[in-house]
Protein backbone atom coordinates (compact mmCIF):
# COMPACT_ATOMS: atom_id res chain seq x y z
CA UNK A 1 0.00 0.00 0.00
CA UNK A 2 1.23 3.48 -0.68
CA UNK A 3 1.11 6.06 2.05
CA UNK A 4 -1.84 7.96 0.60
CA UNK A 5 -3.73 4.71 0.28
CA UNK A 6 -2.87 4.03 3.90
CA UNK A 7 -4.42 7.31 4.97
CA UNK A 8 -7.63 7.13 3.02
CA UNK A 9 -8.04 3.34 3.11
CA UNK A 10 -9.75 3.31 -0.27
CA UNK A 11 -12.36 5.76 0.88
CA UNK A 12 -12.92 4.08 4.23
CA UNK A 13 -10.43 6.28 6.02
CA UNK A 14 -13.00 8.14 8.07
CA UNK A 15 -14.29 4.96 9.66
CA UNK A 16 -10.99 3.24 10.21
CA UNK A 17 -9.30 6.27 11.70
CA UNK A 18 -12.33 7.23 13.80
CA UNK A 19 -12.28 3.78 15.29
CA UNK A 20 -8.55 3.66 15.97
CA UNK A 21 -8.38 7.32 16.91
CA UNK A 22 -11.06 6.98 19.57
CA UNK A 23 -9.35 3.87 20.90
CA UNK A 24 -6.07 5.72 21.19
CA UNK A 25 -7.84 8.58 22.92
CA UNK A 26 -9.43 6.19 25.41
CA UNK A 27 -6.07 4.56 26.16
CA UNK A 28 -4.45 7.94 26.71
CA UNK A 29 -7.27 9.06 28.99
CA UNK A 30 -7.14 5.81 30.95
CA UNK A 31 -3.40 6.11 31.49
CA UNK A 32 -3.78 9.75 32.50
CA UNK A 33 -6.47 8.83 35.01
CA UNK A 34 -4.34 6.10 36.57
CA UNK A 35 -1.36 8.45 36.87
CA UNK A 36 -3.56 11.17 38.31
CA UNK A 37 -5.10 8.83 40.86
CA UNK A 38 -1.66 7.79 42.05
CA UNK A 39 -0.56 11.39 42.48
CA UNK A 40 -3.74 12.19 44.37
CA UNK A 41 -3.36 9.19 46.68
CA UNK A 42 0.28 9.97 47.47
CA UNK A 43 -0.66 13.55 48.21
CA UNK A 44 -3.42 12.36 50.51
CA UNK A 45 -0.95 10.16 52.39
CA UNK A 46 1.54 13.00 52.75
CA UNK A 47 -1.16 15.25 54.12
CA UNK A 48 -2.23 12.60 56.58
CA UNK A 49 1.29 12.12 57.79
CA UNK A 50 1.92 15.82 58.14
CA UNK A 51 -1.27 16.18 60.12
CA UNK A 52 -0.21 13.39 62.43
CA UNK A 53 3.28 14.78 62.72
CA UNK A 54 1.88 17.98 64.10
CA UNK A 55 0.12 16.19 66.92
CA UNK B 1 10.00 -26.30 47.12
CA UNK B 2 7.15 -24.95 49.15
CA UNK B 3 5.62 -21.88 47.57
CA UNK B 4 3.98 -19.53 49.95
CA UNK B 5 0.99 -18.69 47.80
CA UNK B 6 -0.47 -16.43 50.40
CA UNK B 7 2.60 -14.27 50.57
CA UNK B 8 1.28 -12.15 47.74
CA UNK B 9 -2.20 -11.87 49.16
CA UNK B 10 -0.87 -9.30 51.58
CA UNK B 11 -1.38 -5.88 50.12
CA UNK B 12 2.09 -4.69 50.97
CA UNK B 13 3.91 -7.51 49.19
CA UNK B 14 1.58 -7.40 46.22
CA UNK B 15 2.10 -3.65 45.95
CA UNK B 16 5.80 -4.22 45.39
CA UNK B 17 5.25 -7.10 43.00
CA UNK B 18 2.74 -5.14 40.94
CA UNK B 19 5.19 -2.28 40.74
CA UNK B 20 7.86 -4.54 39.33
CA UNK B 21 5.65 -6.36 36.84
CA UNK B 22 3.57 -3.53 35.43
CA UNK B 23 6.31 -1.80 33.41
CA UNK B 24 7.15 -5.10 31.70
CA UNK B 25 3.57 -5.64 30.63
CA UNK B 26 3.37 -2.06 29.47
CA UNK B 27 6.47 -2.54 27.36
CA UNK B 28 5.13 -5.77 25.87
CA UNK B 29 1.88 -4.03 25.10
CA UNK B 30 3.62 -1.17 23.33
CA UNK B 31 5.73 -3.52 21.20
CA UNK B 32 2.80 -5.79 20.37
CA UNK B 33 0.59 -2.83 19.46
CA UNK B 34 3.28 -1.54 17.12
CA UNK B 35 3.70 -4.93 15.49
CA UNK B 36 -0.01 -5.66 15.31
CA UNK B 37 -0.95 -2.29 13.88
CA UNK B 38 1.86 -2.41 11.35
CA UNK B 39 0.75 -5.78 10.03
CA UNK B 40 -2.94 -5.09 10.35
CA UNK B 41 -3.09 -1.64 8.88
CA UNK B 42 -0.25 -1.75 6.41
CA UNK B 43 0.93 -5.22 5.47
CA UNK B 44 -2.26 -7.27 5.48
CA UNK B 45 -4.13 -7.23 2.19
CA UNK B 46 -7.41 -5.48 1.59
CA UNK B 47 -10.39 -7.75 2.07
CA UNK B 48 -12.16 -8.79 -1.12
CA UNK B 49 -15.71 -8.28 0.14
CA UNK B 50 -15.40 -5.60 2.80
CA UNK B 51 -12.67 -3.36 1.52
CA UNK B 52 -10.41 -1.63 3.98
CA UNK B 53 -13.06 -1.02 6.64
CA UNK B 54 -12.53 -4.60 7.82
CA UNK B 55 -9.23 -3.49 9.34
CA UNK B 56 -11.23 -2.30 12.31
CA UNK B 57 -11.55 -5.90 13.46
CA UNK B 58 -7.93 -5.75 14.59
CA UNK B 59 -9.07 -3.62 17.49
CA UNK B 60 -12.75 -4.56 17.65
CA UNK B 61 -12.32 -8.31 18.13
CA UNK B 62 -9.56 -8.13 20.75
CA UNK B 63 -11.50 -5.46 22.65
CA UNK B 64 -14.68 -7.57 22.68
CA UNK B 65 -12.90 -10.70 23.80
CA UNK B 66 -11.07 -8.81 26.48
CA UNK B 67 -14.22 -7.08 27.70
CA UNK B 68 -15.80 -10.45 28.43
CA UNK B 69 -12.60 -12.04 29.71
CA UNK B 70 -11.98 -9.19 32.14
CA UNK B 71 -15.52 -9.46 33.46
CA UNK B 72 -15.00 -13.13 34.22
CA UNK B 73 -11.66 -12.46 35.93
CA UNK B 74 -13.32 -9.67 37.88
CA UNK B 75 -16.11 -11.99 38.98
CA UNK B 76 -13.48 -14.58 39.87
CA UNK B 77 -11.64 -12.16 42.14
CA UNK B 78 -14.99 -11.11 43.56
CA UNK B 79 -15.77 -14.72 44.41
CA UNK B 80 -12.33 -15.22 45.97
CA UNK B 81 -12.86 -12.10 48.06
CA UNK B 82 -16.21 -13.33 49.31
CA UNK B 83 -15.04 -16.86 50.05
CA UNK B 84 -11.61 -16.20 51.57
CA UNK B 85 -12.34 -12.73 52.90
CA UNK B 86 -9.18 -11.34 51.32
CA UNK B 87 -9.21 -7.58 50.88
CA UNK B 88 -6.76 -7.74 48.02
CA UNK B 89 -9.11 -9.85 45.90
CA UNK B 90 -11.76 -7.17 46.19
CA UNK B 91 -9.19 -4.52 45.33
CA UNK B 92 -8.23 -6.43 42.20
CA UNK B 93 -11.87 -6.68 41.16
CA UNK B 94 -12.22 -2.93 41.57
CA UNK B 95 -9.01 -2.33 39.65
CA UNK B 96 -10.23 -4.45 36.74
CA UNK B 97 -13.64 -2.86 36.37
CA UNK B 98 -12.71 0.46 34.69
CA UNK B 99 -10.40 -1.24 32.20
CA UNK B 100 -13.10 -3.78 31.41
CA UNK B 101 -15.72 -1.09 30.97
CA UNK B 102 -13.46 0.91 28.66
CA UNK B 103 -12.72 -2.12 26.51
CA UNK B 104 -16.46 -2.76 26.30
CA UNK B 105 -16.97 0.80 25.13
CA UNK B 106 -14.16 0.44 22.59
CA UNK B 107 -15.78 -2.76 21.31
CA UNK B 108 -19.10 -0.99 20.88
CA UNK B 109 -17.62 2.11 19.30
CA UNK B 110 -15.34 0.31 16.87
CA UNK B 111 -18.14 -2.10 16.08
CA UNK B 112 -20.35 0.83 15.12
CA UNK B 113 -17.68 2.30 12.84
CA UNK B 114 -17.18 -1.09 11.25
CA UNK B 115 -20.89 -1.60 10.81
CA UNK B 116 -21.62 1.66 9.05
CA UNK B 117 -19.49 1.21 5.93
CA UNK B 118 -19.97 -2.54 5.82
CA UNK B 119 -23.67 -3.05 6.50
CA UNK B 120 -24.99 0.48 6.29
CA UNK B 121 -25.82 1.17 9.92
CA UNK B 122 -23.88 2.28 12.97
CA UNK B 123 -26.00 0.09 15.22
CA UNK B 124 -27.77 -3.16 14.44
CA UNK B 125 -29.26 -4.75 17.57
CA UNK B 126 -27.63 -8.02 16.68
CA UNK B 127 -26.93 -10.50 19.47
CA UNK B 128 -23.30 -9.64 20.00
CA UNK B 129 -23.59 -5.86 20.00
CA UNK B 130 -26.68 -5.91 22.21
CA UNK B 131 -25.08 -8.28 24.70
CA UNK B 132 -21.97 -6.11 24.65
CA UNK B 133 -24.10 -3.09 25.49
CA UNK B 134 -25.68 -4.95 28.40
CA UNK B 135 -22.20 -5.97 29.53
CA UNK B 136 -21.32 -2.28 29.67
CA UNK B 137 -24.37 -1.72 31.89
CA UNK B 138 -23.22 -4.54 34.15
CA UNK B 139 -19.76 -2.98 34.50
CA UNK B 140 -21.26 0.43 35.21
CA UNK B 141 -23.62 -1.10 37.77
CA UNK B 142 -20.68 -2.71 39.54
CA UNK B 143 -18.73 0.55 39.63
CA UNK B 144 -21.81 2.54 40.68
CA UNK B 145 -22.70 0.18 43.50
CA UNK B 146 -19.17 0.20 44.89
CA UNK B 147 -19.06 3.98 44.69
CA UNK B 148 -22.40 4.36 46.49
CA UNK B 149 -21.43 2.50 49.63
CA UNK B 150 -19.29 4.34 52.14
CA UNK B 151 -18.17 1.41 54.25
CA UNK B 152 -15.32 -0.23 52.26
CA UNK B 153 -16.02 -3.74 53.48
CA UNK B 154 -19.70 -3.59 52.65
CA UNK B 155 -18.88 -1.95 49.32
CA UNK B 156 -16.43 -4.71 48.43
CA UNK B 157 -18.77 -7.52 49.38
CA UNK B 158 -21.92 -6.06 47.85
CA UNK B 159 -20.29 -5.29 44.52
CA UNK B 160 -18.64 -8.71 44.57
CA UNK B 161 -22.02 -10.38 44.91
CA UNK B 162 -23.36 -8.23 42.11
CA UNK B 163 -20.45 -9.19 39.85
CA UNK B 164 -21.10 -12.88 40.46
CA UNK B 165 -24.84 -12.53 39.81
CA UNK B 166 -23.99 -10.61 36.66
CA UNK B 167 -21.60 -13.23 35.39
CA UNK B 168 -24.24 -15.94 35.75
CA UNK B 169 -26.55 -13.75 33.72
CA UNK B 170 -24.18 -12.96 30.89
CA UNK B 171 -24.61 -16.28 29.03
CA UNK B 172 -28.38 -16.19 29.62
CA UNK B 173 -28.59 -12.67 28.28
CA UNK B 174 -26.42 -13.54 25.30
CA UNK B 175 -28.53 -16.53 24.31
CA UNK B 176 -31.81 -14.76 24.82
CA UNK B 177 -30.70 -11.88 22.64
CA UNK B 178 -29.37 -14.28 20.03
CA UNK B 179 -32.71 -16.05 19.90
CA UNK B 180 -34.56 -12.75 19.71
CA UNK B 181 -32.23 -11.74 16.97
CA UNK B 182 -32.61 -14.82 14.79
CA UNK B 183 -36.37 -14.43 14.99
CA UNK B 184 -36.29 -10.80 14.08
CA UNK B 185 -33.66 -10.76 11.44
CA UNK B 186 -33.59 -14.23 9.97
CA UNK B 187 -30.12 -14.64 8.56
CA UNK B 188 -28.22 -12.44 10.95
CA UNK B 189 -25.35 -10.19 10.22
CA UNK B 190 -22.29 -12.32 10.63
CA UNK B 191 -19.37 -10.26 11.75
CA UNK B 192 -16.98 -13.03 10.83
CA UNK B 193 -17.43 -12.68 7.11
CA UNK B 194 -13.78 -11.99 6.56
CA UNK B 195 -11.66 -14.76 5.15
CA UNK B 196 -8.69 -15.10 7.42
CA UNK B 197 -5.36 -15.03 5.71
CA UNK B 198 -2.18 -15.84 7.57
CA UNK B 199 -1.11 -12.19 7.87
CA UNK B 200 -4.56 -11.27 9.15
CA UNK B 201 -4.34 -13.96 11.79
CA UNK B 202 -0.93 -12.76 12.89
CA UNK B 203 -2.15 -9.20 13.21
CA UNK B 204 -5.19 -10.31 15.17
CA UNK B 205 -3.09 -12.38 17.54
CA UNK B 206 -0.59 -9.59 18.07
CA UNK B 207 -3.36 -7.07 18.78
CA UNK B 208 -5.10 -9.45 21.15
CA UNK B 209 -1.92 -10.04 23.13
CA UNK B 210 -1.23 -6.31 23.08
CA UNK B 211 -4.63 -5.51 24.57
CA UNK B 212 -4.19 -8.26 27.13
CA UNK B 213 -0.78 -6.97 28.23
CA UNK B 214 -2.16 -3.44 28.31
CA UNK B 215 -5.07 -4.52 30.51
CA UNK B 216 -2.74 -6.27 32.92
CA UNK B 217 -0.44 -3.24 33.12
CA UNK B 218 -3.34 -0.84 33.73
CA UNK B 219 -4.90 -3.09 36.34
CA UNK B 220 -1.61 -3.55 38.22
CA UNK B 221 -0.95 0.19 38.24
CA UNK B 222 -4.48 0.95 39.31
CA UNK B 223 -4.49 -1.60 42.10
CA UNK B 224 -1.34 -0.01 43.48
CA UNK B 225 -3.22 3.26 44.00
CA UNK B 226 -6.17 1.39 45.48
CA UNK B 227 -3.88 -0.44 47.90
CA UNK B 228 -2.26 2.82 48.96
CA UNK B 229 -5.58 4.45 49.55
CA UNK B 230 -7.04 1.59 51.53
CA UNK B 231 -3.95 0.85 53.56
CA UNK B 232 -3.02 4.47 54.12
CA UNK B 233 -3.22 4.17 57.88
CA UNK B 234 -0.74 1.30 58.04
CA UNK B 235 2.87 1.72 58.91
CA UNK B 236 4.35 0.46 55.67
CA UNK B 237 2.43 3.04 53.70
CA UNK B 238 3.19 5.87 56.07
CA UNK B 239 6.89 5.07 55.90
CA UNK B 240 7.00 4.66 52.15
CA UNK B 241 9.77 6.61 50.40
CA UNK B 242 7.37 7.81 47.73
CA UNK B 243 5.20 9.47 50.32
CA UNK B 244 7.93 11.57 51.79
CA UNK C 1 -43.82 -21.87 69.53
CA UNK C 2 -41.89 -20.14 66.78
CA UNK C 3 -39.38 -22.96 66.58
CA UNK C 4 -42.07 -25.45 65.66
CA UNK C 5 -42.95 -23.47 62.57
CA UNK C 6 -42.62 -25.47 59.38
CA UNK C 7 -41.16 -23.88 56.28
CA UNK C 8 -44.54 -23.46 54.66
CA UNK C 9 -45.88 -22.13 57.92
CA UNK C 10 -43.07 -19.60 57.98
CA UNK C 11 -43.78 -18.64 54.40
CA UNK C 12 -47.46 -18.11 55.10
CA UNK C 13 -46.67 -16.06 58.18
CA UNK C 14 -44.30 -13.74 56.34
CA UNK C 15 -46.64 -13.32 53.38
CA UNK C 16 -49.57 -12.55 55.65
CA UNK C 17 -47.58 -10.01 57.61
CA UNK C 18 -46.24 -8.19 54.58
CA UNK C 19 -49.66 -8.16 52.94
CA UNK C 20 -51.20 -6.72 56.10
CA UNK C 21 -48.54 -4.02 56.21
CA UNK C 22 -49.07 -3.29 52.53
CA UNK C 23 -52.81 -2.97 53.03
CA UNK C 24 -52.19 -0.32 55.65
CA UNK C 25 -50.24 1.61 53.08
CA UNK C 26 -52.61 1.08 50.22
CA UNK C 27 -51.44 4.27 48.59
CA UNK C 28 -48.03 2.75 47.82
CA UNK C 29 -49.58 -0.20 46.07
CA UNK C 30 -52.00 1.92 44.12
CA UNK C 31 -49.42 4.45 43.00
CA UNK C 32 -47.39 1.69 41.39
CA UNK C 33 -50.45 0.52 39.54
CA UNK C 34 -51.36 4.02 38.42
CA UNK C 35 -47.76 4.52 37.25
CA UNK C 36 -48.04 1.39 35.16
CA UNK C 37 -51.25 2.53 33.51
CA UNK C 38 -49.89 6.00 32.92
CA UNK C 39 -46.65 4.86 31.32
CA UNK C 40 -48.50 2.50 29.01
CA UNK C 41 -50.90 5.26 28.04
CA UNK C 42 -48.10 7.70 27.34
CA UNK C 43 -46.49 5.63 24.63
CA UNK C 44 -49.13 6.12 21.93
CA UNK C 45 -49.04 9.85 22.60
CA UNK C 46 -45.29 9.99 22.42
CA UNK C 47 -44.90 7.69 19.45
CA UNK C 48 -47.63 9.49 17.56
CA UNK C 49 -49.92 6.66 16.64
CA UNK C 50 -53.45 5.76 17.50
CA UNK C 51 -55.61 6.82 14.63
CA UNK C 52 -56.10 5.54 11.15
CA UNK C 53 -53.67 3.26 9.38
CA UNK C 54 -51.04 3.76 12.03
CA UNK C 55 -53.26 2.12 14.60
CA UNK C 56 -51.73 -1.15 13.49
CA UNK C 57 -48.40 0.02 14.79
CA UNK C 58 -49.97 0.35 18.21
CA UNK C 59 -50.84 -3.31 18.22
CA UNK C 60 -47.30 -4.15 17.18
CA UNK C 61 -45.63 -2.18 19.92
CA UNK C 62 -48.18 -3.15 22.59
CA UNK C 63 -46.35 -6.17 24.07
CA UNK C 64 -43.08 -4.27 24.29
CA UNK C 65 -44.71 -1.25 25.87
CA UNK C 66 -46.61 -3.28 28.45
CA UNK C 67 -43.53 -5.27 29.37
CA UNK C 68 -41.27 -2.24 29.70
CA UNK C 69 -43.89 -0.53 31.82
CA UNK C 70 -44.12 -3.65 33.99
CA UNK C 71 -40.34 -3.59 34.42
CA UNK C 72 -40.34 0.05 35.42
CA UNK C 73 -43.28 -0.33 37.79
CA UNK C 74 -41.61 -3.30 39.40
CA UNK C 75 -38.36 -1.38 39.88
CA UNK C 76 -40.24 1.56 41.38
CA UNK C 77 -41.87 -0.54 44.05
CA UNK C 78 -38.72 -2.37 45.16
CA UNK C 79 -37.92 0.10 47.90
CA UNK C 80 -40.92 -1.22 49.77
CA UNK C 81 -39.56 -4.71 50.11
CA UNK C 82 -36.98 -4.25 52.80
CA UNK C 83 -36.69 -0.58 53.73
CA UNK C 84 -39.54 -0.40 56.24
CA UNK C 85 -38.27 -3.42 58.11
CA UNK C 86 -34.71 -2.18 57.84
CA UNK C 87 -35.59 1.18 59.34
CA UNK C 88 -37.50 -0.12 62.32
CA UNK C 89 -35.10 -2.94 63.18
CA UNK C 90 -37.31 -5.84 62.20
CA UNK C 91 -34.91 -6.89 59.48
CA UNK C 92 -32.11 -7.22 62.00
CA UNK C 93 -34.32 -9.54 64.02
CA UNK C 94 -35.07 -11.56 60.94
CA UNK C 95 -31.37 -12.03 60.33
CA UNK C 96 -30.84 -13.17 63.89
CA UNK C 97 -33.83 -15.48 63.94
CA UNK C 98 -33.22 -19.23 63.83
CA UNK C 99 -35.67 -19.56 60.97
CA UNK C 100 -34.40 -19.97 57.47
CA UNK C 101 -33.61 -16.55 56.01
CA UNK C 102 -34.06 -17.63 52.38
CA UNK C 103 -37.59 -18.83 53.14
CA UNK C 104 -38.32 -15.56 54.90
CA UNK C 105 -37.04 -13.70 51.87
CA UNK C 106 -39.15 -15.85 49.56
CA UNK C 107 -42.16 -14.88 51.61
CA UNK C 108 -41.32 -11.21 51.24
CA UNK C 109 -40.83 -11.62 47.52
CA UNK C 110 -44.16 -13.38 47.21
CA UNK C 111 -45.91 -10.63 49.14
CA UNK C 112 -44.17 -8.03 47.01
CA UNK C 113 -45.32 -9.72 43.84
CA UNK C 114 -48.86 -9.89 45.13
CA UNK C 115 -48.86 -6.15 45.70
CA UNK C 116 -47.00 -5.09 42.58
CA UNK C 117 -46.84 -7.81 39.90
CA UNK C 118 -50.28 -9.30 40.37
CA UNK C 119 -52.17 -6.00 39.99
CA UNK C 120 -50.21 -5.43 36.79
CA UNK C 121 -51.24 -8.82 35.48
CA UNK C 122 -54.86 -8.06 36.26
CA UNK C 123 -54.62 -4.61 34.68
CA UNK C 124 -52.95 -5.85 31.49
CA UNK C 125 -56.10 -7.01 29.64
CA UNK C 126 -57.61 -3.56 30.02
CA UNK C 127 -54.48 -1.98 28.65
CA UNK C 128 -54.38 -4.54 25.87
CA UNK C 129 -57.75 -3.29 24.75
CA UNK C 130 -56.30 0.22 24.63
CA UNK C 131 -53.86 -1.08 22.06
CA UNK C 132 -56.42 -3.12 20.13
CA UNK C 133 -54.64 -6.31 20.98
CA UNK C 134 -56.50 -9.37 19.68
CA UNK C 135 -57.56 -11.84 22.32
CA UNK C 136 -55.05 -14.53 21.35
CA UNK C 137 -52.13 -12.17 21.81
CA UNK C 138 -53.67 -10.72 24.91
CA UNK C 139 -53.90 -14.14 26.48
CA UNK C 140 -50.25 -14.89 25.82
CA UNK C 141 -49.30 -11.45 27.11
CA UNK C 142 -51.07 -12.10 30.40
CA UNK C 143 -49.66 -15.60 30.67
CA UNK C 144 -46.19 -14.25 30.09
CA UNK C 145 -46.70 -11.58 32.74
CA UNK C 146 -47.88 -14.24 35.21
CA UNK C 147 -44.64 -16.14 34.66
CA UNK C 148 -42.37 -13.13 34.33
CA UNK C 149 -43.44 -10.60 36.96
CA UNK C 150 -42.47 -12.90 39.84
CA UNK C 151 -39.00 -13.09 38.32
CA UNK C 152 -38.88 -9.29 38.26
CA UNK C 153 -39.72 -9.26 41.97
CA UNK C 154 -37.08 -11.91 42.63
CA UNK C 155 -34.30 -10.17 40.73
CA UNK C 156 -35.44 -6.90 42.26
CA UNK C 157 -35.10 -8.42 45.71
CA UNK C 158 -31.40 -9.05 45.10
CA UNK C 159 -30.95 -5.44 44.03
CA UNK C 160 -33.01 -4.10 46.92
CA UNK C 161 -31.00 -6.14 49.41
CA UNK C 162 -27.68 -4.93 47.99
CA UNK C 163 -28.71 -1.27 48.07
CA UNK C 164 -30.33 -1.30 51.51
CA UNK C 165 -30.28 2.12 53.09
CA UNK C 166 -28.22 3.77 50.37
CA UNK C 167 -28.87 7.22 48.97
CA UNK C 168 -29.48 7.12 45.25
CA UNK C 169 -32.24 4.67 46.07
CA UNK C 170 -34.58 3.72 43.30
CA UNK C 171 -32.42 4.76 40.40
CA UNK C 172 -29.44 2.77 41.61
CA UNK C 173 -31.51 -0.38 42.10
CA UNK C 174 -32.98 -0.01 38.62
CA UNK C 175 -29.51 0.47 37.13
CA UNK C 176 -28.37 -2.76 38.74
CA UNK C 177 -31.43 -4.89 38.14
CA UNK C 178 -32.76 -3.88 34.72
CA UNK C 179 -29.94 -5.51 32.72
CA UNK C 180 -30.64 -8.77 34.51
CA UNK C 181 -34.33 -8.59 33.58
CA UNK C 182 -33.69 -8.37 29.87
CA UNK C 183 -34.20 -12.08 29.09
CA UNK C 184 -37.63 -11.92 30.75
CA UNK C 185 -38.50 -8.91 28.62
CA UNK C 186 -37.30 -10.64 25.47
CA UNK C 187 -39.23 -13.84 26.00
CA UNK C 188 -42.34 -12.20 27.40
CA UNK C 189 -42.76 -9.74 24.57
CA UNK C 190 -41.44 -12.27 22.08
CA UNK C 191 -44.17 -14.74 22.94
CA UNK C 192 -46.85 -12.22 22.01
CA UNK C 193 -45.08 -11.34 18.78
CA UNK C 194 -44.85 -15.03 17.96
CA UNK C 195 -48.62 -15.33 18.25
CA UNK C 196 -48.99 -12.26 16.06
CA UNK C 197 -46.88 -13.77 13.31
CA UNK C 198 -48.41 -17.20 13.66
CA UNK C 199 -45.30 -18.85 14.97
CA UNK C 200 -44.79 -21.09 17.94
CA UNK C 201 -45.11 -19.17 21.18
CA UNK C 202 -45.03 -22.06 23.61
CA UNK C 203 -41.24 -22.21 23.52
CA UNK C 204 -41.03 -18.62 24.77
CA UNK C 205 -43.38 -19.37 27.63
CA UNK C 206 -41.50 -22.53 28.50
CA UNK C 207 -38.27 -20.55 28.69
CA UNK C 208 -39.98 -17.98 30.90
CA UNK C 209 -41.16 -20.78 33.14
CA UNK C 210 -37.65 -22.22 33.26
CA UNK C 211 -36.23 -18.84 34.23
CA UNK C 212 -38.94 -18.52 36.88
CA UNK C 213 -38.08 -21.88 38.39
CA UNK C 214 -34.36 -21.17 38.39
CA UNK C 215 -34.95 -17.77 39.95
CA UNK C 216 -37.19 -19.24 42.65
CA UNK C 217 -34.45 -21.66 43.61
CA UNK C 218 -31.53 -19.24 43.49
CA UNK C 219 -32.69 -15.74 44.34
CA UNK C 220 -33.88 -16.26 47.93
CA UNK C 221 -30.49 -17.59 48.89
CA UNK C 222 -28.59 -14.87 47.01
CA UNK C 223 -30.85 -12.22 48.51
CA UNK C 224 -30.23 -13.61 51.98
CA UNK C 225 -26.48 -13.31 51.39
CA UNK C 226 -26.95 -9.79 50.12
CA UNK C 227 -28.94 -8.89 53.23
CA UNK C 228 -26.20 -10.23 55.47
CA UNK C 229 -23.62 -8.23 53.55
CA UNK C 230 -25.67 -5.06 53.83
CA UNK C 231 -26.41 -5.49 57.49
CA UNK C 232 -23.12 -6.52 59.03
Amino acid sequence: MSFSEFIDMHDRGFYVWSAYGTTLLIFVVEIALVVHKRKLTLKQIRMMRDAEGEQ
Amino acid sequence: MAINWFKYSAPSTFYALAGKLAPWFAAFAAILFAVGLYIGLYVAPTDATQGDAYRIIYIHVPASILSMFIYLVMAGYAALGLIFNTRLSAMMANALAPTGALFTFIALWTGAFWGKPTWGAYWAWDARMTSELILLFLYLGFIALHASIDDPRRADRASALLAIVGSVNVPIIYYSVRWWNTIHQGATIKPTGVSMEATMQKALLAMFLACWAYAIAMTLWRVRSIILERERTTQWVQEMPEAK
Amino acid sequence: MMNKLSLTGLLALVVRRDLLLAMRRRADVLTTLVFFVMVVSLFPLGVGVGQGPEAQMLTKIAPGVVWVAALLASMLSLGRMFSADYLDGTLEQMLLAPQSLPVLVLGKILAHWMTSGLPLVLMAPVLGLQFNLPSGQLGVLVLGLVLGTPVLSMLGAVGAALTLGLRGGGVLVSLLVLPLCIPVLIFGAGAVEAVASGMDYVAHLKLLAAIAVAATVLTPWVTAQALRISME
